[in-house]
């Protein structure tokens, strides 16, 4: 074993400590939530009197709860797939581009995350109520593509930035059409950036309430509900909704660790 | 396939890359593009692989003008300096790769990936990653998928810099045996110039955008044309003598005849180290000066001397040594040097 130095050690020591506490401090409202969810009162105490399934039955039998959840699933699906099918191409004409001007283009793109979000939505309400988008479940799913665009643009430029050009070039000496190198050689290898950008651009829109206050009207999404909920008849289901989010974005993760390794690291590290 | 490049001329905004060259490469020769970083030669070399259209000139393969034809279409098979290996396949697909794209048979595939795997000693993993493999086993990757489809033309670019001296070594012969074997018409482009006297039919020396020689190793080695290929390739001493009435003034040397040396003015003179006699057998030798030994380098199979002469600049001598020979000269001591008109080359002044 390689022998540390004092110093480098007691650094370990500090990291260490510090990485804890962080992980503490983001885990303790989950460690409120859970044993609220599965509490047997009537109203939100902790710690819970007792142990019971019942706000879980509540929001699996509450078809509104349902729409909403359903509702928000759809969106974010919907949202993932468009912004993945204009990012990426999208991303390519960024990084690739040697036109002049390219990086105006490359700022504009990335001009949704600066703008505030309310701002952002009431000219999109604006937009829609014109043409008839207010109260759809797709009009969210179009607004929450252009929120979810800077990720992918962001995600996969980075990808893209690191990855080897000579390895088109060489598939094109091979025989291959550019589309033919792109499909089979770079976008398998950004795989990892592409997992990572559709993960963040579906849970963007599934965990979006601003927009979605503007938007959805009377269909509601999941955490417009959840909004309404806590300002009108707070009650323990609140909480058995956030387990439930909470455990769906967790497999999402797991799904991705599972699919596109080294995703993980390719967010921090680049 | 017979390639040949004519007139070809590469600009890049104010810094012309290529400036007029022409060559050709015969069907089954191996040609060498040797010369510094900045020579032009990669540049070269993406001209003849579809990379780059050049501004001026035609590249031809065989009789087909394929100057604007895109890469795929070009049917050249290219060891990049990295190799490009796909990361993401094994190295049967890899090698499979450009036979998919040629719509190959699915059986067919499988053959000639198997046969070429053999060809290149690697039979046992198609099954592998190129992480999993050695520099020098990926290496070979490389070339089986850049020779797996027959190629026209075979372009090498730098393909052993990042491996060690005997791996090296050991890759260069059997990447020249394989290219005889296969008759391959082989284009290679290197800076390291004892690589391209061994591998080479023939090397071209460019630099500054131009083909400053092009010929035999021997050729190029013995009877440099410029002070530049002269000091580029091997080691060299280049003396600097004045002619006068058929003889060449060598300050602290003498004078010597030479055939190619100009009636009058300023001569290069190139001797190479091995050309230089030290001790005994430079009292036979036609012209002779006492130098001091200031560096006695022991390389194994010879030792080199730096040597500062009374006059002029310091020269360098490689002498062969066998074990039982006693050290010819020890550091700081005087020794007797001298060279035969013979062994000399007179450089053109260009």
């Amino acid at each position: 074993m390689r022998r540390r130095d004092p110093r480098a050690r007691a650094g370990a020591i500090i990291l260490t400590a510090f990485a804890t506490m962080v992980f503490v401090f983001l885990m303790l409202p989950v460690l409120v939530v859970f044993p609220i969810s599965v509490s047997s009162a009537a109203y939100l105490q902790f710690p819970p009197p007792g142990f019971s399934w019942q706000w879980y039955q509540r929001f699996l039998d509450d078809p509104s709860w349902m729409d909403a959840t359903w509702r928000s699933v759809q969106a974010a699906s919907v949202c993932t797939v468009l912004s993945m099918g204009l990012g990426v191409p999208l991303t390519f004409l960024l990084v690739r581009s040697r036109r002049r001007g390219i990086w105006m283009l490359d700022r504009l793109a990335a001009a949704p995350i600066i703008v505030p979000t309310i701002i952002l939505s009431i000219a999109i309400y604006g937009v829609f109520a014109r043409l008839q988008l207010i109260g759809e479940w797709y009009g969210v799913a179009i607004a929450h593509t252009v929120l979810a665009l800077p990720f992918v643009v962001i995600l996969v430029g980075a990808g893209l930035r690191g990855f080897d050009e000579t390895q088109e070039q060489a598939a094109a000496g091979l025989g291959a059409s550019w589309a033919v190198a792109v499909w089979r050689i770079t976008l398998p290898q950004l795989r990892p950036s592409l997992v990572s950008a559709a993960f963040l651009a579906f849970i963007s829109s599934f965990d979006e309430l601003v927009v979605a206050m503007f938007l959805s009207g009377a269909s509601m999404t999941l955490p417009k509900k959840m909004f309404d909920n806590i300002m009108m008849e707070i009650d323990p289901t609140i909480a058995a909704v956030s387990v439930m989010q909470i455990l769906l974005v967790g497999a999402c993760l797991g799904l991705t660790a599972l699919f596109g390794r080294g995703v993980l690291a390719t967010t921090m590290s680049r | 396939m017979r390639l040949s490049v004519t007139g070809i001329v590469k600009r890049f905004g104010a810094v012309t890359a290529l400036a007029g060259i022409d060559l050709t490469v015969e069907e089954g020769e191996f040609l060498t593009i040797l010369g510094p970083s900045g020579s032009g030669k990669t540049t070269l070399l993406k001209a003849v692989a579809g990379f780059e259209v050049p501004d001026e000139g035609q590249v031809h393969l065989g009789d087909q003008d394929v100057t604007l034809s895109a890469a795929r279409h070009r049917n050249v098979g290219m060891v990049f300096q990295n190799y490009a290996l796909f990361p993401h396949m094994t190295v049967a697909e890899n090698i499979a790769f450009p036979l998919e794209m040629r719509r190959v048979s699915k059986p067919e595939i499988t053959k000639r990936v198997g046969e070429t795997l053999a060809l290149v000693e690697l039979e046992t993993y198609g099954a592998r990653l190129p992480r999993q493999l050695s520099g020098g086993q990926q290496q070979r990757v490389a070339l089986a998928r850049a020779i797996v489809f027959g190629p026209a033309l075979l372009l090498l670019d730098e393909p052993f810099g990042a491996l060690d001296r005997k791996l090296r070594e050991s890759l260069q012969l059997e990447v020249r045996r394989l290219q005889r074997r296969l008759r391959l018409t082989t284009l290679f482009i290197t800076h390291d110039q004892e690589e391209a006297l061994i591998m080479s039919d023939r090397i071209a020396v460019m630099d500054q955008g131009r083909i400053q020689q092009i010929g035999t190793p021997a050729d190029v080695y013995d009877k440099p044309v410029s002070r530049f290929v002269a000091d580029f390739i091997g080691e060299s001493n280049l003396i600097e003598g004045t002619a006068a009435n058929g003889q060449v003034v060598l300050p602290g040397f003498g004078t010597l005849a030479h055939p190619d040396a100009p009636a009058s003015g300023p001569v290069t003179l190139l001797l190479r180290p091995e050309a230089m006699r030290v001790g005994a057998e430079a009292r036979a030798a036609h012209c002779q000066a006492q130098c001091t030994v200031l560096e006695a380098i022991f390389l194994g199979l010879s030792i080199k001397l730096r040597l500062r002469p009374e006059q002029g600049p310091d020269l360098l001598a490689r002498l062969p040594l066998r074990p039982s020979d006693p050290p010819p000269a020890a550091e700081g001591s005087s020794v007797l040097v001298g060279f035969s008109p013979e062994d000399v080359h007179v450089v053109p002044r260009g």
